[in-house]
């Protein structure tokens, strides 16, 4: 019997047939492999905070296998703690709770008020020296960018950094993600006297000022959501750091 | 078009002169990209550094040798009216399942390839190479004519970022050619011949610059080879 494929029949059939079984395979993946995925993304999570504190060596050293025992070495994840957006501490959440804030997810959701907003900061300690690591998040051109920012023991010292980026344009607003952008950051104060600073992203090359970073050419609108995530981010803490 | 040419003997060698042909054609005198002109987008948008094209080429390879393939094999059963959006489906489906696969066993290497999803599903020569010849021709060739395909794509989006890397940015797959930049104590100019007064062309960097050299390659290969002059 043959079968007429100009008819609507055949057409609307052949449809629901792919859409079904598209639809069965891409679903089955997902929810199998959901799991592993939580569990990489975790390890990537706690692989940032580890190279906001670490040299360009250490960072290549560090991968998914040793970050674990690196974590527990580096940070002291019971001192971690959660503050609200005015630098008050958060009782309820701390130490290992800490590490289930998810502040990308607090920004996407249009429903939670910056008032609820969750500041984490990790606290850990390299060859003695206390340093505090800061998570950040913002918005880069094609979408999110995050990092993590560790200031040293006098609070307000950028120690070092790390940024990703979820789709950036490669080659350009996704190279905040390289060291040259990161070490441009390193050294910077995030406040004076007491109040936070307003960095600025610049085009001119005058990035050695206080305040001020270079940018990375063509990649303008990724390096200006830095400047803004890291300005937005590092107001709470700059209030919580007055109080100790 | 020789590529819509049904190939007729069953008993056809598979490294037959035609197949082969399918494979070397696109890599000189019908490349994907100076002469189809598809995938131009993604040419302008990721041939900023050497190993970007590189990478690019090798996940459209994947999907276009698969998508060819997978096509070829429903062409006798795909409504011709929603075609497109089967095809649409296809490379869909596909890009996501190897996204998923590589997020779950090897994160660091769905990372590396996470911003070029949207790029690889909106690539036209994969639509393009599965409308022109997959839906009519049998697997194997249609096998040999993604592998073509997208060596020839690869090779020119490698050709334009060597040029954009160099001029651009001085170095080539990450290695500094001329030397660095970066101001040291002693010479505030850079080392190698940035010492000497020589800068990077910002220019290079910017996306209109890979149109120019795309526009420049076409160039050279139309005035060596007249056959693929078009005539009006």
């Amino acid at each position: 019997m043959a079968i007429n494929k100009d008819s609507n029949a055949y057409t609307l059939t052949f449809a629901i047939i792919m859409v079904v079984i598209v639809g069965t395979i891409l679903a089955l993946l997902s929810v199998s492999l959901k799991p592993m995925q939580k569990k990489n993304a975790k390890v990537k999570m706690k692989m940032d905070i580890l190279s906001a504190m670490m040299s360009t060596d250490e960072k290549n050293d560090l991968n998914r296998g040793n970050t674990e025992a690196k974590f527990d070495e580096l940070i002291q994840i019971e001192k971690a703690l959660v503050l609200d957006m005015t630098g008050a501490i958060r009782s309820e959440i701390s130490g290992k709770a800490v590490l289930d804030v998810n502040i990308r997810k607090e920004r996407r959701d249009k429903t939670l008020a910056e008032v609820d907003k969750n500041y984490p900061l990790f606290i850990g300690k390299k060859n003695g020296e206390t340093m505090y690591v800061i998570p950040v998040v913002g918005n880069g051109l094609w979408g999110p960018i995050w990092g993590n920012v560790s200031l040293g023991e006098d609070l307000k010292t950028i120690k070092g950094a790390s940024f990703g980026h979820k789709g950036e344009t490669p080659g350009l607003g996704a190279e905040i993600t390289q060291g040259f952008f990161i070490d441009r950051w390193i050294g910077e104060e995030i406040s004076v006297a007491g109040e936070a600073v307003k960095f600025e992203v610049v085009k001119n090359g005058s990035g050695s000022d206080q305040t001020k970073v270079d940018g990375i050419t063509g990649g303008t609108i990724t390096s200006v959501g830095v400047q803004e995530m890291v300005n937005r981010c590092m107001k709470p803490y700059v209030e919580y750091f007055k109080t100790l | 078009m020789s590529e819509t040419a049904k190939t007729k003997a069953p008993m056809e060698p598979l490294f037959s002169k035609k197949n082969r042909k399918l494979v070397t054609d696109p890599l000189t005198d019908n490349n994907p990209v100076t002469i189809q002109v598809l995938g131009i987008c993604s040419a302008l948008a990721i041939t900023v550094q050497v190993e970007q094209g590189v990478v690019m080429g090798a996940a459209v390879l994947f999907v276009l040798v698969l998508g060819n393939l997978i096509i070829s094999l429903m062409r006798n059963l795909i409504p011709s009216r929603i075609r497109i959006i089967v095809q649409l489906v296809v490379v869909a489906a596909l890009v996501i399942i190897v996204n998923q696969v590589l997020m779950a066993f090897l994160p660091d290497v769905s990372e590396k390839l996470s911003v070029f999803v949207g790029l690889i599903i909106t690539n036209c020569i994969i639509m393009g190479r599965f409308e022109a010849f997959a839906m009519a021709n049998k697997p194997w060739p249609s096998v040999m004519d993604g592998l073509g395909n997208a060596l020839g794509y690869a090779g020119l989006l490698i050709l334009v970022a060597v040029f954009r890397e160099l001029f651009g940015s001085g170095s080539l797959y990450g290695f500094p050619i001329f030397g660095s930049p970066i101001p040291t104590p002693d010479s505030p100019l850079g080392t190698g011949l940035y010492a000497m007064g020589y800068m990077n062309n910002n220019m290079m960097i910017l996306p209109p610059m890979a149109l120019v050299i795309v526009g420049v390659i076409i160039w050279v290969q139309r005035s060596r080879n007249k056959d693929l002059v078009e005539s009006h």
